[in-house]
């Protein structure tokens, strides 16, 4: 229960259910601020009390659990790790991975639970074979399914999403305001949630170290300068300062970051398309396709609230490969990518390499 | 709160007057409330002008902490503070506060793995600072360990430079023989709720010799130590719990020893590799808390433990809840010398007066699965 009103209402519903549920909240930080501020929703004293309140009210028992040490060490470190390489990473996403619907399940597990029940909008059905499949929520602009990509078949058999199938979140606040629990009004959380104020780029600045670095174009033109390369994202086009336009008089986008020479390498919107990617990190959710080295046709989406893009996928040699329909613009390596068939979640990686649509020179600057 | 104390507290909240107010039934209200005074200093050996009325421990240790240090460092002439790394937070953090904003300097005085001070250490120590020591802070028994100090020793390794020592009390009123006047301690704290009084009461006792800077201003009430209107309905029921626990200490000592006795059997049988703290052969027998078994389950998360005992109906504590309901590593245990990770493997079981042999059972009924699914939950840190 992180204090919001999804999983309130979620342990409302499982309590209804004839389950018997425990509140637990997940102390992620060691020093947790005393207020929420902005639209973090999670980690601060004020959240872990709001948590407490609707256990009370729901008349179950409540505890704080501390996974601090592991979240630092597996989300929060590797977030850094990952911009540090040039990657974009997704922290929720390995926070579900590494704590919630792993390390917290399997001390749940071990203590005796059956199950951890959480307040994510996402589905879990089960198909005519008798096999359990992580499926969009009906609210679409919540749905978190995205997220649960990484969620394997055992996984899926040991949680529950009670308010997956809410039809949007003003119905679920209804539910909350009509249960008496006093997080029914509480705002939406957005940012990452161990970043104070949201600025992503300046927290990344202090943990990494600013160097200043230079800007260049494909052809190894030097464009500009910058004040460090992490603040830099595929596909960003504000903030590059770049002093002369180029030569066809287009805006030029962030192409590549790279961390290791502390360069930016920019060029033509053109330059970020991307037709195929692919990587040795995969994983399936529910049942895996029969045939996963034949090529089979699918959806793809590569950001949390991004749209699911038309797609060929098939693992060749060990490496899931998409091949996308129409190319998509500014597709960073480290994003997370999650296979979808129809609703159902079909399984996740995380982007090792890309191939572009345009083969270098062709539209480059003359 | 015990039954006898909580009528007390609800016909003394009937009646009305401020003790501070000259009419009748201001001097109604002073005169129950000089009564309470009396009371707590017959009990605990002080003089009745020694008892400062406070809102609990936390204050009265803070008064003290703050308190002493002012009234001796005025001008930078005696920053040092000497206290035990198992101190109460109320004295720590207090220490610390005035490490980081107030130029003192803090030395943790050493202690065995049972918890009591080196005053070979202390001694020396006081040789080479000399007068340049603000105030000892040595903790009477330990809330967590339940370790009980021979103050006295400590006092009169500070005679003799004339530092004077504070002593948090909280634990070991009502436990311990505690006479103010022969223990040589300048400042004392103590708490109503722990001994079935009343929370949002407590006392701290101050020397009359003792200088001592007031915390708070707005008021002369209580020796102008600390100003604000008196709870005298709270001060009357704090008397009626000091001289209750006071006069019943030796009759709950033996009860609750022969408790301590079968729980601790109990856990040594199912769990053969536990630890019991402070149980050491250097700590002198028979001063230590009977009423607290303070474990340590090695490869046992404490919070797995409280959890399974919880869902058993047991309730047991460990190391201290910070407000978010984290539940940290224990600092003394740190402080007496175990790993964090053993600081984190402890649960502390303590009794009360109601606590029966039925109880026990209960606990040590629930152990053998609590203690095997904690153990194969193990650690969440890394």
């Amino acid at each position: 229960m992180s204090g919001g009103v999804d999983s309130a209402v979620a342990a409302a519903r499982a309590v209804e259910a004839g389950h018997e549920v425990v509140g637990v909240h997940l102390a992620l930080s060691r020093n947790s601020g005393t207020l929420r501020t902005g639209s973090r929703g999670c980690c601060t004293i004020e959240d872990s009390m709001d948590a407490q309140r609707a256990a009370g009210v729901l008349g179950i028992p409540f505890y704080v659990w501390d996974f601090s040490d592991r979240f630092k060490a597996e989300v929060v470190d590797d977030f850094i790790a990952e911009y540090s390489a040039g990657r974009t990473p997704n922290p929720c996403m390995r926070c579900n991975e590494r704590i919630k619907f792993a390390a917290l399940l399997e001390k749940a597990l071990a203590l005796g639970f059956d199950a951890i029940c959480t307040g994510h909008y996402a589905e879990v059905l089960t198909n005519a074979d008798g096999e359990l499949e992580l499926h969009r929520s009906p609210a679409l602009a919540k749905d978190q399914s995205y997220v649960l990509g990484v969620l394997t078949t055992d996984e899926l058999a040991r949680v529950l999403f009670p308010i997956g199938a809410s039809a949007d979140k003003a119905s679920v606040r209804a539910e909350a305001e009509a249960r008496g629990l006093s997080v029914a009004n509480k705002p939406d959380s957005y940012d990452i949630c161990f970043i104070p104020e949201g600025d992503t780029a300046d927290w990344l600045g202090e943990k990494v170290g600013i160097q200043p670095g230079v800007i260049e174009d494909r052809e190894g033109n030097v464009v500009g300068d910058h004040e460090g390369a992490h603040g830099f994202t595929v596909g960003q086009r504000r903030g590059l300062h770049l002093g002369r336009p180029a030569a066809d008089g287009k805006p030029r986008f962030v192409l590549e970051v790279r961390t290791k020479e502390n360069k930016v390498i920019v060029g033509p919107h053109d330059a970020l398309a991307i037709a195929e990617f692919s990587s040795e990190r995969y994983t399936w959710c529910g049942a895996a396709p029969k045939q996963p080295t034949e090529w089979f046709d699918c959806l793809v989406q590569i950001r949390a609230h991004g749209d699911a893009l038309p797609a060929m996928a098939a693992v060749v040699d060990g490496v899931l490969t998409v091949r996308l329909v129409e190319p998509v613009f500014g597709l960073a390596t480290g994003q997370t990518a999650v296979l979808y068939l129809g609703t159902r979640v079909l399984g996740q990686f995380t982007v090792d390499n890309t191939v572009s649509a345009v083969p270098a020179g062709v539209g480059a600057e003359a | 709160m015990r039954g006898e104390v909580r009528e007390l507290l609800l016909a003394a909240l009937a009646e009305s007057g401020n003790p501070s107010s000259v009419h009748g039934f201001g001097q109604r209200a002073k005169l129950r409330l000089e009564e309470a005074r009396d009371r707590i200093a017959g009990a605990l050996g002080c003089d009745r002008a020694e008892v400062i009325f406070t809102s609990g421990g936390t204050e009265a240790n803070n008064l003290a902490v703050f308190g002493l240090f002012e009234a001796r460092n005025k001008s930078g002439e005696r920053p040092i503070i000497l206290c035990l790394g198992t101190e109460h937070h109320a004295v720590l953090e207090a220490a610390e506060f005035l490490e980081s904003e107030r130029g003192a300097e803090v030395h943790l005085i050493p202690v065995n793995t049972s918890g009591q001070p080196d005053l070979v250490w202390l001694s020396e120590a006081l040789e080479v600072f000399g007068d340049r020591v603000a105030l000892v802070s040595a903790i009477l028994a330990n809330n967590e360990t339940g370790t009980v100090l021979d103050i006295s020793a400590v006092t009169a390794v500070c005679k003799r430079l004339q530092i004077p020592v504070h002593s948090d009390a909280v634990a070991a009123v009502g436990h311990c023989q505690i006479n103010f006047s022969e223990s040589g301690l300048s400042t004392m704290a103590l708490t109503g709720h722990k001994i079935g009084g009343p929370v949002g009461i407590g006392a701290l006792i101050v020397g009359r010799s003792v200088a001592l800077k007031q915390q708070l201003r707005g008021g002369s009430q209580e020796r102008n130590l600390r100003p604000g209107t008196q709870d005298v309905a709270g001060a009357e029921a704090l008397a009626l719990a000091v001289e209750l626990s006071v006069a019943e200490l030796a009759q709950n000592r033996a009860h609750w020893e022969a408790l301590r006795g079968r729980l601790i059997a109990g856990v040594v049988a199912a769990v053969p590799d536990a630890v019991l703290v402070g149980e050491s052969a250097d700590s002198p027998v028979g001063v230590r808390l009977s009423n607290i078994v303070d474990v340590v389950f090695p490869g046992c998360a404490g919070d797995s433990l409280l959890f399974m005992l919880d869902s058993a109906g047991v309730a047991i504590s460990n190391g201290s809840a910070c407000s978010a309901g984290v539940t940290s590593a224990s600092h003394v245990l740190v402080a007496l010398g175990y790993s964090n990770r053993d600081a984190a493997s402890c649960v502390r079981v303590s009794f009360g007066r109601e606590t029966t042999g039925a109880d026990i059972d209960a606990f040590l009924a629930a152990l053998p699965s609590a203690h095997a699914k904690a153990k194969l939950a193990g650690f969440t840190a890394l």
